[in-house]
């Protein structure tokens, strides 16, 4: 979707203000979400994907102005409301007005270990790449309403391949229920120019993660 | 309700006030552990983990190995996430890490645009500036820009190229080793590598500066 999120390019957010020796979290409440969050998402009701397009859904306004965790947070009442597992109604009682619905696991302490790692995205292909580095492309110019990995910045732009990094899942589908439908994965880079016009600076490479569906010969 | 009553009906028995975000993520907490959906005590293990075992130290360990040993840099730019495994300091590593490596013609930087995709197996959880709305819209137009707020200047003939983690795909930078460290052994030098010279947004630290 054409959202907020999508943020590669534009303009008026201002400077990157680094801090000095930054904790890993800045309050006790955001140390507990991002926790709570993890021990959901391994309960395996949605996928990342399914998350991601959830926050990228919360109303622009409150996008912008809300922290970090806060997304987090919102996006992950929107999951609960949206597959059922706890209403709007039960997060402002603080308490469970209804039995839980029974999930697939629950994480203990012993499994965080094993938690603490990114889950696997490949999957085995349904047809061979249709693309080898060094192939030039043009992504394609699409505006899905529905949640894409392609950013607006780089849609009907001539790149080239880069790389193959194998099949994966892929996220315009899962991310609206409709499967995994994995698909290949390449790096695809463009010179600065191509993206932002001829006064950009000449020594800019970008590359994006690009799958195949993104993709046409150029 | 008036939004100051509300303020007023939240004070914890010291008279503290609770933020908004406190008692959110307080109901939550209560709602999802009543329901049976999560355990607490896996709340604390998760919390103990990002706070204390997951963390820059661990691409330190990586890029300095890297220094210093051929075979290990050539098999981290090969492969990643089974390079790193290797090393044998962490248990597990998701797939796809990828290294890119700096030198005096290209220099890398990373960023996710479109949400917070960063490698946390090997730096651990992103800094607030790496999510935020400055970042992860000027990195891909305004590279230079970008490290001129880390006060970070590139030569003019060095490329810049920028990697936008759209994907289930992780990058971590290998920077370059700094000049006047000839000699050091791993440990040494991993105390100079930084969290921004592996995200591209610094450089390692001079070996004057080190501790």
């Amino acid at each position: 979707m054409d959202g907020v999120h999508d943020m590669g390019g534009m303009h008026g957010f201002g400077k990157v203000e680094p801090e000095a020796n930054e904790p890993v979290f800045h309050s006790d409440w955001e140390r507990r979400l991002h926790a709570l969050y993890r021990a959901m998402s391994f309960t395996g009701v949605w996928t990342i994907d399914q998350a991601r397009f959830a926050r990228e859904r919360l109303p622009p306004d409150v996008y912008l102005a809300s922290s970090y965790y806060k997304k987090w947070e919102l996006g992950l009442e929107k999951q609960l409301a949206e597959f059922g597992l706890a209403g709007p109604d039960e997060l402002a009682a603080g308490r469970a007005l209804r039995p839980g619905k029974p999930l697939k696991r629950k994480l203990t302490a012993a499994e965080v270990p094993n938690t603490v790692t990114r889950g696997s995205f490949a999957r085995p292909a349904k047809a061979p790449a249709r693309f080898t580095p060094g192939d030039r492309v043009r992504t394609k110019n699409i505006h899905p309403a529905t949640h894409t990995r392609l950013p607006r910045y780089a849609r009907g732009r001539v790149g080239v391949i880069e790389a193959l990094r194998g099949c994966h899942v892929f996220p315009d589908s899962v991310a609206i229920g409709q499967g995994e439908d994995p698909q290949w994965l390449y790096t695809v880079r463009f010179e600065g120019r191509e993206l932002w016009g001829a006064n950009a600076d000449a020594s800019l490479q970008v590359s994006i993660e690009a799958f195949e569906p993104y993709l046409e010969p150029a | 309700m008036s939004e100051k009553d509300d303020h007023h009906r939240h004070r914890d028995e010291h008279g503290s006030e609770l933020s908004e975000m406190q008692l959110r993520e307080r109901a939550l907490e209560t709602v999802l552990t009543e329901k049976g959906y999560i355990d607490p005590s896996a709340l604390d293990a998760i919390i103990e983990a990002y706070e204390t075992k997951v963390g820059p130290h661990i691409g330190a360990r990586v890029v300095a190995k890297a220094w210093t040993d051929p075979a290990f840099k050539r098999a981290l730019l090969d492969d990643a996430s089974n390079a790193v495994l290797g090393l044998g300091i962490v248990n597990r590593v998701g797939d796809h890490l990828i290294a890119v490596e700096n030198s005096p013609k290209q220099h890398n930087m990373i960023v996710c645009t479109l949400c917070s995709c960063y490698p946390w197996e090997v730096l651990g959880l992103p800094p607030v500036w790496y999510k935020s709305a400055p970042y992860r819209s000027r990195a891909v137009n305004d590279p230079r820009g970008v490290l001129a707020d880390f006060g970070v200047t590139l030569p003019a003939d060095t490329n810049i190229r920028v990697w936008d983690s759209t994907a289930e795909t992780r990058f971590i930078v290998l920077p370059m080793r700094p000049a006047g460290a000839e000699g050091w052994g791993e440990e040494k030098l991993a105390s100079l590598v930084t969290r921004d010279s592996m995200i591209g947004t610094g450089f390692p630290k001079e070996p004057s500066e080190a501790a």
